[in-house]
């Protein structure tokens, strides 16, 4: 079973969103609908599912309907058909004491425009999860303290939000969220104001912390090499609709249509591709030179370890944890991968 | 099926108004003999005919007395516990020496303003005019405030949970916002008459009168304020499990606080004003010296004790509007929203 499961979902603005759902499902794109009825299509026919302890990614352009789906799977916003089922229960099956519980031990949430509570401080911010719950203050504030320490705002959480710049405040949402430490985690453009070195220290933060506590999480992001480094699968919508859903490599090498392939056209493939997808496997290897070798692990990506290879001309021997040789790497692989063209038989014959 | 609704509607609207004019010509004493009559001779078409007369007053007039009829004792005990309320406030304060009643005030204007000594030498000066202007005025004007203060009450415990409901439900909403609009329309004066029906003369009506009259701006002001709170920042408290009771009191309440706090000020002011207007009534207080100057022709008196009056108001807005103020900083909203 899967932790997070959507299945055929709809959601259209409006006055009577029921009496346009034939019409959306027979078919009829965003912008006839706005044009003919006025209505706004935000998902239209939706089915994903999310296993526990994987990382979701949802990316699409302004208005996609990214943060409409992610707002239905903690019913910030009810489905006009479909279903949303969180570790088996339907979401809309839930009275309302059930859905306040499910809301505060199950998930918590980050926002794109942070919602964060003008009237409290920092520390009310983020200990306002577990207010809710009904913990004591000293508990609730030693928890908030350490998860402020843990998205470096320590010394202000006396101020309030709008003393903050906007990429403090964002990380003031995003230690709210951490301070219940809940199993699912949606992430609304979680890093969307942040500068770069924060930014990429926030999505180390997050890789560490899903290594160790498997959370699941959906994230949304505007950013492909975020999307490619943070997901175990990725989702792209369009115009309310899932267009395409699979692993990061999937999503490149084989984009579903023109719209994703737009999407990927720039993408740093250093980044994303690993060591054991071009190699070329041990048994295959008699022509390499193994004279002058550097060991790589299987799992690293190109960019880790490009720039020693360009300086030493050396070739790599791809290892697996235990120290196996896996395969060679040699500067033909490296350049096929690393132009548009070669990619795919580059990784085909892998 | 939409359009089949509305021509239901305006069918409905055809049979009232036939129904009516049916009622108005069997009724009427000025009827002609007959209605053929209608259709030989037309001269009814040049003035507006007697008959044509929908007979609401006798109607009103019935309604309203089968209700002091019935409800009598009902509004006898609320006539009573509210001029109990206002004679006893009142003799408080017209008992304490002036001194100390205005070193009272200027001490609840320091804190109520969060120490802002501006407002507090403004709020002071105006205090001690009240009495300078004419020594008659002081305890008339503790009169004025008591009727105001009380009906303000009045407004605040009825008007902000009224406006709490509204901004939850859209169907109360849709059912009060033509209510209040015609609170508002109606002229302020006409108020005093079913104050006057239902509780007789004095200090009760007049509270009565500033209760219909300056409850509406409360109460859409609160609606308003509840509702401008920005959405996300809902959302953030619904996403977290917050009960219902748990948003309103820790989220939306204190967001919509300034807006709330203006609704209060308005009520202030609008309250003031009806009690004015009041005196016509008999209500003691310092609008019964601009009364007996209109009577007396004396345009020095009727000055004078305008000007009481706004000094008055200086008062009541200053306290209000800088409570407002505080308030405003406290919670760190942006400053410059103002209506
Ligand atoms: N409350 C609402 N009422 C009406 N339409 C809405 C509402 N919320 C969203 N929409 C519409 O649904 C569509 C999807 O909006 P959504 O906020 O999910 O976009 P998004 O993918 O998150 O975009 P962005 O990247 O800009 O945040 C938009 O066309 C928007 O106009
Ligand atoms: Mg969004």
């Amino acid at each position: 079973m899967s932790k997070i499961e959507i299945k055929n979902v709809y959601k259209i603005f409006g006055d009577q969103p029921s009496k346009v759902l034939p019409m959306v499902q027979n078919g009829a794109t965003k912008e006839e609908v706005l044009e003919k009825t006025g209505h706004t299509v935000g998902l239209d026919n939706v089915s994903l599912s999310i296993e526990e302890g994987e990382t979701f990614v949802c990316m699409g352009l302004s208005g996609s309907g990214k943060s409409t789906l992610i707002r239905h799977i903690n019913r910030l916003i009810d489905p006009t058909a479909g279903v949303v089922s969180v570790e088996g229960t339907n979401v809309m099956d839930l009275d309302q004491k059930k859905l306040i519980d499910f809301r505060r031990h199950k998930m918590s949430m980050v926002f794109q425009r942070f919602g964060l509570f003008p009237h409290k401080t920092v520390l009310e911010n983020v200990g306002y999860g577990l207010e809710v719950q009904g913990q004591k203050p000293e508990e609730r504030n030693k928890t908030a303290m350490e998860k402020i320490e843990a998205v470096g705002l320590t010394g202000f959480e006396h101020q309030y939000p709008n003393q903050l710049s906007g990429g403090m405040q964002q990380r003031v949402g995003l230690a709210r969220a951490l301070a219940t430490n809940t199993d699912i985690m949606l992430m609304d453009e979680a890093f969307s104001a942040l500068d770069p070195l924060i930014r990429s220290d926030m999505q180390k933060q997050l890789i560490d912390l899903q290594s160790e506590l498997k959370k699941t999480i959906v994230f949304i992001t505007h950013d492909l090499d975020e999307s490619l480094r943070l997901g175990d699968h990725i989702g792209i919508l369009n115009g309310g609709r899932l267009v395409q859903v699979g692993t990061p490599i999937d999503i490149i090498m084989n984009p579903a249509d023109d719209y994703v392939e737009a999407f990927v056209k720039d993408v740093n493939r250093a980044k994303v591709i690993k060591a054991k997808i071009i190699m070329t496997p041990a048994n295959k290897s008699n022509d390499v030179d193994k004279s002058n070798l550097v060991k790589i692990g299987e799992d690293q990506f190109l960019d880790e370890f490009l720039p020693q290879i360009v300086c030493s001309n050396a070739n790599c021997e791809v290892v697996d944890k235990e120290g196996n040789v896996k395969g060679y790497l040699t500067k033909k692989e490296l350049s096929k991968a690393l132009t548009k063209e070669h990619m795919a038989n580059a990784v085909k014959s892998a | 099926m939409g359009k089949y609704k509305k021509h239901i509607f305006y069918s409905l609207y055809l049979i009232a108004f036939a129904a009516m004019v049916f009622i108005a010509y069997t009724s009427s004493k000025y009827r002609p003999e007959s209605v053929s009559v209608l259709f030989t001779d037309f001269s009814w078409l040049g003035n507006w005919p007697k008959w044509l007369d929908l007979p609401l007053m006798p109607f009103l007039n019935e309604g309203f007395d089968k209700l002091i009829r019935e409800y009598g004792m009902f509004f006898e005990g609320i006539n009573n516990f509210l001029l109990g309320l206002y004679t006893q406030m009142k003799n408080f304060m017209v008992g304490l020496p002036w001194p100390l009643l205005m070193i009272g005030i200027i001490a609840l204007c320091y804190f109520v303003s969060g120490r802002n000594t501006g407002t507090t030498i403004m709020v002071a000066f105006c205090v001690f005019f009240l009495g300078f202007l004419s020594p008659r005025y002081w305890d008339k004007c503790i009169m004025t405030t008591c009727i105001v203060v009380i009906g303000m009450l009045l407004c605040l415990i009825i008007g902000i949970p009224v406006g709490i409901m509204m901004a939850r439900n859209k169907k109360v909403r849709n059912a009060l916002l033509p209510v209040l609009d015609l609170m508002q329309t109606i002229p302020s004066f006409c108020y005093l008459i079913p104050g006057i029906l239902l509780f007789g003369l004095g200090a009760v009506p007049a509270i009565f009168a500033i209760f219909v009259y300056a409850v509406p701006p409360l109460i859409r002001l609160t609606d308003l304020g509840i509702r401008l709170v920005d959405k996300e920042v809902v959302e953030a408290a619904e996403a977290f499990g917050a009960s219902k009771k748990q948003k309103l009191w820790g989220v939306q309440l204190p967001l919509a606080l300034p807006n709330i706090m203006q609704g209060i000020n308005q009520c202030t002011m609008m309250s003031l004003a009806m009690v004015v207007i009041a005196s016509m009534i008999g209500t003691r207080g310092i609008g019964d010296e601009v009364l007996l100057g209109l009577q007396q022709l004396n345009v020095g008196m009727a000055t004078e004790a305008g000007i009481a009056i706004v000094l008055l108001a200086i008062i009541f807005d200053r306290i209000t509007q800088s409570y407002g103020e505080k308030i405003q900083e406290r919670t760190h909203l942006k400053k410059d929203i103002k209506l």
